[in-house]
């Protein structure tokens, strides 16, 4: 199995992410996830360019698809994407656009925009990876904090705790966008039906990569990465 | 005698034991009947409760993975209720699944309105040519049908009913003659379990009658070449589902087009399917006054 040495690419990233200007409206969403995704992809995922169709790489499903300026930053900064398509951010020619297509972006696991689809399709991944004896991948879903008002996660949610499907990771970065916020905390949600849960903050590298390298055997986890209220 | 539900869970538990690469997405109904399967197959027979969005997004990342999905339930739990994951999380991801309902349009009649799924196919229709649908009119058509859509990774539609004819036409994919009328006499098409009360409305009129269990894609070049002047089609979902497929494929020779089927209208009535058969006019009866009332009415 190939593995992936930790990168840092905290030096380019800002670069790149100005190379995105086209995408204004969520340029909010896009800042709130570039943390967990540097940590993600310089230090947790096994999966390269090389690796991207490799039935034993790591998966990462961006399922909060909104702002994805950060995700496609980290893409170029590790050699899926060329540079250069930053800079066409949803023109006529781009592959690129608002929301990520998994046809259109090499290392895109799956196309997304519409609220509530990844963490369905990250459980059924997991499954099938589980059905074929391919027991080293995990997979890791990100989520917002609004999305989870989508009811379709709690589908998700309960029967990924119910079947004990500790491949499956799904992290929720929670900036309180949630129009009648999630009373009792996120979390809740999550170790009511059986997951492993960290909160942390959603800013500091070292503890999200703690908290996603984390869980226990026969539990799927949760990260909730708190950050700055999107205001 | 065996019905196509049953049919389709002899073939699928048959395709989980020899292919490790099907596997079946349930969301209640039927799980009790592949009980035995899932024994055997633990990681390929998932009931995921009743979740049929997740259902449905399960389907999609086991064919991200590599796998054969098949996925079951009502249609209107199936195909209506989780008709967003269908577009995306099977459609825009490119990947396909084998979708099987049951309780074709009226067969939940006693159920009423909330068990019962006339629009299914149009509804395909919105996503696309992507979709193979199949409607058969035969248990004994079930076996093959499935077994084909396992064996590709396309989008394929498989909607099983109660209702059914007498004979069994599985190669009827494209349009299949099964009475044939004088030079440039009328052509009725009748879709899966519509044929036997088309044949009975028809027995003793000048019509060509052609049958076929896959409406989509539709043979439309078999349509070229049997259609004259008039043609009726005769569908056991909403009435004009195929009516822009067909005006597409006779678009440049002068025609008229009768399209029955399921009414728009909920009836609000319970009853048996018979009885909604008469209501909608696709019993015998009712199907041979419309259709003679339209090949009469040529020239007034």
């Amino acid at each position: 199995m190939t593995t992936t040495l930790p990168t840092d690419s905290s030096a380019r990233l800002p670069g790149l992410i100005r190379r995105l200007t086209g995408d204004e409206k969520h340029a909010p969403s896009a800042h709130s996830t570039v943390d967990v995704l540097q940590v993600l992809y310089d230090r947790v995922l096994r999966v390269t360019p090389d690796t991207a169709d490799d039935p034993e790489r790591n998966r990462f499903l961006l399922s909060k698809g909104h702002g994805p300026a950060a995700y496609y930053a980290v893409l170029a900064a590790h050699g899926f994407i060329p540079d250069a398509w930053l800079d066409d951010l949803a023109g006529t020619e781009s592959r690129l656009g608002h929301h990520p297509d998994r046809l259109l972006v090499p290392g895109v696991e799956i196309g997304s925009g519409s609220l509530g689809h990844g963490l369905g399709l990250a459980v059924g991944t997991a499954l099938g990876l589980r059905a074929q004896g391919l027991l080293n991948p995990r997979v890791y879903v990100l989520l917002g904090d609004a999305e989870l008002d989508e009811g379709s996660n709690h589908e998700a949610i309960a029967y990924a705790g119910a079947t004990s499907l500790d491949s499956l990771t799904a992290v929720v970065v929670d900036n309180s966008s949630a129009s009648h916020g999630w009373a009792g905390g996120i979390a809740s949600r999550f170790t009511v039906n059986g997951w492993t849960a960290d909160t942390v903050d959603g800013r500091n590298h070292e503890a999200l990569y703690a908290a996603l390298t984390g869980g226990r055997p026969r539990h799927p986890h949760l990260v909730v990465a708190r950050i700055e209220s999107k205001g | 005698m065996t019905d196509m539900r049953t049919a389709f869970i002899d073939t699928t538990t048959a395709l989980l034991d020899e292919d490790p690469r099907t596997a079946l997405v349930l969301a209640d109904i039927s799980a009790s009947q592949f009980a035995s399967a899932g024994h055997r197959h633990p990681d390929r027979v998932l009931n995921v409760g009743i979740r049929e969005q997740l259902m449905i997004g399960v389907a999609g990342g086991l064919a991200l993975t590599g796998l054969r999905p098949i996925a079951h339930s009502y249609a209107t739990f199936l195909v209506d209720r989780a008709y967003e994951q269908i577009k995306l999380d099977l459609d825009h991801q490119g990947v396909g699944a084998v979708l099987v309902s049951i309780g074709a349009s009226y067969d939940g009649s006693a159920e009423g309105r909330t068990h019962q799924s006339p629009g299914d196919v149009a509804l395909f229709d919105s996503l696309g040519d992507g979709w193979t649908v199949r409607v058969p009119g035969h248990p004994d058509e079930v076996a093959p049908l499935l077994r084909n859509a396992a064996t590709s990774d396309d989008p394929v539609y498989l909607r099983l009913s109660e209702q059914r004819n007498a004979e069994a036409y599985p190669d009827a994919t494209g349009l299949r003659v099964l009475r044939r009328g004088l030079t440039n006499a009328p052509l009725v098409v009748a879709v899966g379990p519509m044929l036997d009360p088309t044949l009975a409305a028809t027995e003793g009129m000048d019509v060509t009658v052609a049958y076929t269990h896959t409406p989509r894609p539709l043979d439309t070049p078999g349509l070229r070449a049997l259609a004259n002047t008039d043609v009726v089609l005769v569908e056991p979902y909403l009435a004009g589902t195929s009516s822009a497929l067909v005006s597409r494929a006779l678009a440049d020779v002068p025609h008229r087009l009768l399209a029955l089927g399921v009414g728009q209208t909920d009836l609000r009535r319970y009853g048996d399917p018979a009885d909604h058969a008469r209501w909608h006019g696709l019993d015998a009866d009712g199907l041979r006054r419309s259709i003679s009332a339209f090949l009469g009415s040529v020239g007034g």
